[in-house]
């Protein structure tokens, strides 16, 4: 007898008791489809995350203002501000050929208002520099020059948000807000990020270093220093030059407990995707396990089935059937269950996918869909083989004089 | 000519101890090709162990058994599901049809565990029901069809595979006059096309349309008589 005839046999089995066949097709179904939406959560989420801090450049490093080591262990008790001379010292080019720039940054949360409209924000202060290594771009009107740091003009460029807050459908450009009352022309607007779901990134206002400093923070630290490397891969080299060079200049005695601190965007977005394949493995495991019931279902059903047809199972060897025929039959109803479910709970997920899931995006990973595919079949194959062997095995007089 | 059954001192034993139960205690059988047989006995007397033996359904405790020249005795599982499907068309009492499953399909598969074709099984299948005049009713299924069709289309799926022997065990026991009639008469005429036929009943009028009885006491031969001569059936039943 061969493959189709038996898949024949076999899928007239699956369609004699359509309840019972589509129940257990449910548990396949939420299985296969729990694993590929869960795992795609994982993903999707672990994806926004890094994608939010590739927005926020690729090739920099952060330094900021203060003491991040162990509590106590302080040896310097007087912490050096974090200064402009600083960052223009980092932009030495003999002893730190791998930085590009170096742009230092205050900032300060204040209230502007335009006509009325008032919004609460932060504006900071850099210099033009800021605007490439953090990966801003103008959309419309021009960034500030390092002419108007240099005179201190009240110059703001303005993010997205903030232009939906205060203008509404008004083109900013060359209007004038009022932050902190201080009034500032506006001369570009910046391309819109959009939101990595933790901040927006387009709830920005950005001035001249020198007028945030004179008009809103003061003359104090930075609060950072936001270094561009010439390129992704020279990170670590840009990254012991400005050790060097800081330690150098802030007297650091020992390393452990320096009076500043230099992030990383490489190694912090290694850290998220460590940590969010974490979750996401996490994440499956849990629904592997609803698919692993699902499998499980499926033994169950076959053993009442292979039950209830005892007799016919004994007609069947009494005809002629080979044991292997009957082996067949009886797996090839398990496996099409679990092929049906399988095939419907891929399409579960593709449909439940499609929409936000806790405030992610779910990513389909091609390979969760493989795998959970696979797995179900696979668990037809298994779970099927015991109640196939079963039935297979049954002695035909036996089989023929059961009820 | 080999004949179609032969038994030489076959026993079966069930059970072992104080529990053994000697079924069969030494059975001596020949059935020619074209024999028809029925064999009686009252219940208990080990008539329908050896039709279990017979059809291959169950293996002998000791004796031999050759059926159409093939040694059943050395026969593995495999072997024998073959024997059965080559050799072997069972007719029961209870017609045993498949549920849920068309008559014509329950005819074909015979066909399908042999590995013919699909148009072939059709075809053959087809045929087979009209020679029990079922040609109409092949899309039935069993819950659809009385009792006697569903025996006829058992008769029909029994012939489908041409086997070398027509096997039925008590083929009229729950069915009406009439259809004991139409299921006897079809008998009777695949007798008279040549078949061999052993059929198990405990009606003498059953008995009595076949050309052949032996009586089974206690798991032995006792009787053994001829209706009629071999080969000489009067027509008179099926005209």
């Amino acid at each position: 007898m061969n493959l189709v005839e038996t898949i024949r046999i076999g899928l007239r089995g699956v369609t004699a008791n359509r309840l019972r066949s589509g129940l257990t097709v449910l548990g396949i179904l939420i299985g296969v489809a729990a694993v590929i939406v869960l795992v795609a959560v994982g993903n999707g989420s672990s994806l926004a995350v890094t994608q939010s801090i590739e927005k926020l450049g690729t090739n920099t490093l952060t330094i900021r203002h203060g003491s991040f080591g162990p509590p106590g262990s302080g040896g310097q008790t007087q912490f050096k501000d974090l200064t402009v001379a600083d960052a223009t010292a980092l932009m030495d080019a003999t002893v730190a050929p791998d930085v590009k720039s170096a742009s230092p940054v205050v900032s300060s949360g204040t209230t502007c208002t335009f006509e009325g409209t008032s919004y609460d924000t932060s504006v900071t202060g850099t210099w033009p520099s800021y605007f490439e290594a953090s990966n801003n771009t103008i959309a419309s009107g021009d960034y500030f020059v390092n002419d108007d740091v240099v005179n201190s003009r009240r110059t703001v460029v303005l993010g997205q948000t903030v232009v939906d807050e205060l203008f509404g459908t008004v083109d900013p450009v060359g209007s004038e807000i009022i932050c902190a009352g201080t009034p500032f022309t506006v001369t570009g607007v910046l391309e819109t990020k959009g939101s990595s779901g933790f901040s927006d990134s387009d709830d920005v206002i950005i001035a001249p270093l020198t007028t945030v400093q004179s008009h809103l923070t003061g003359y104090g630290s930075l609060d950072s220093i936001l270094v561009q490397t010439a390129s992704a891969d020279v990170q670590e080299a840009a990254q012991s030059e400005v050790y060097a060079i800081l330690d150098d200049r802030h007297d650091t005695t020992d390393t452990s407990s320096r009076d500043y601190q230099v992030l990383n965007q490489a190694s912090l977005i290694s850290t998220v995707e460590d940590t969010s394949q974490v979750f996401t493995v996490l994440l499956g495991a849990v629904a592997a396990i609803s698919l692993l019931v699902g499998g499980i279902g499926i033994t169950n059903i076959m053993l009442v089935t292979v039950t209830e047809r005892t007799r016919e199972i004994g007609i069947r060897k009494a005809i002629g059937a080979s044991k292997s025929a009957i082996m067949g039959q009886f797996l090839v109803e398990a496996t099409v269950l679990s092929i049906i479910g399988g095939v419907l709970g891929v399409l579960t997920a593709i449909l439940v996918t499609r929409f936000q899931i806790a405030g992610t995006t779910p990513v389909i990973l091609p390979i969760s869909v493989i795998g959970a595919f696979g797995v179900s079949v696979a668990l037809g194959l298994f779970f099927g083989s015991y109640p196939a062997n079963r039935a297979a095995s049954l002695r035909p007089i036996e089989a023929l004089r059961h009820e | 000519m080999t004949p179609v059954i032969s038994l030489q001192q076959v026993t079966k034993v069930y059970g072992s101890g104080e529990a053994t139960v000697h079924a069969l205690r030494g059975v001596d059988l020949v059935v020619e090709r074209g024999d028809y047989l029925a064999i009686m006995g009252a219940s208990g007397s080990g008539k329908s162990t050896l039709m279990n033996i017979i059809g291959a359904l169950d293996g002998a405790t000791a004796g031999h058994y050759e059926l159409d020249g093939i040694n059943i005795d050395s026969l593995d599982e495999s072997g024998l599901s073959i024997v059965r499907n080559r050799k072997i068309g069972f007719i029961f009492q209870s017609f045993n049809l498949i549920p849920r499953t068309t008559a014509q399909s329950n005819v074909e598969l015979p066909l399908l565990y042999r590995g013919v074709g699909r148009k072939e099984r059709a075809a053959r299948a087809t045929a087979a029901l009209e020679s029990v005049g079922l040609a109409n009713r092949g899309h039935h299924e069993p819950n659809e069809l009385s009792g006697g069709q569903q025996q006829r289309v058992a008769v029909a799926r029994a012939l489908v595979a041409e086997p070398s022997l027509l096997l039925a065990d008590e083929p009229t026991g729950n069915l009406d006059s009439q259809s004991t009639k139409d299921v006897l008469d079809l008998m009777d005429v695949m007798h008279q096309q040549g078949r061999t036929i052993v059929m198990i009943t405990h009606e003498d009028d059953v008995a009595n349309r076949a050309d052949r009885v032996i009586t089974l006491i206690d798991g032995l031969v006792s009787a053994d008589r001829w209706n009629r001569p071999r080969g000489q059936r009067s027509r008179t039943v099926t005209a």
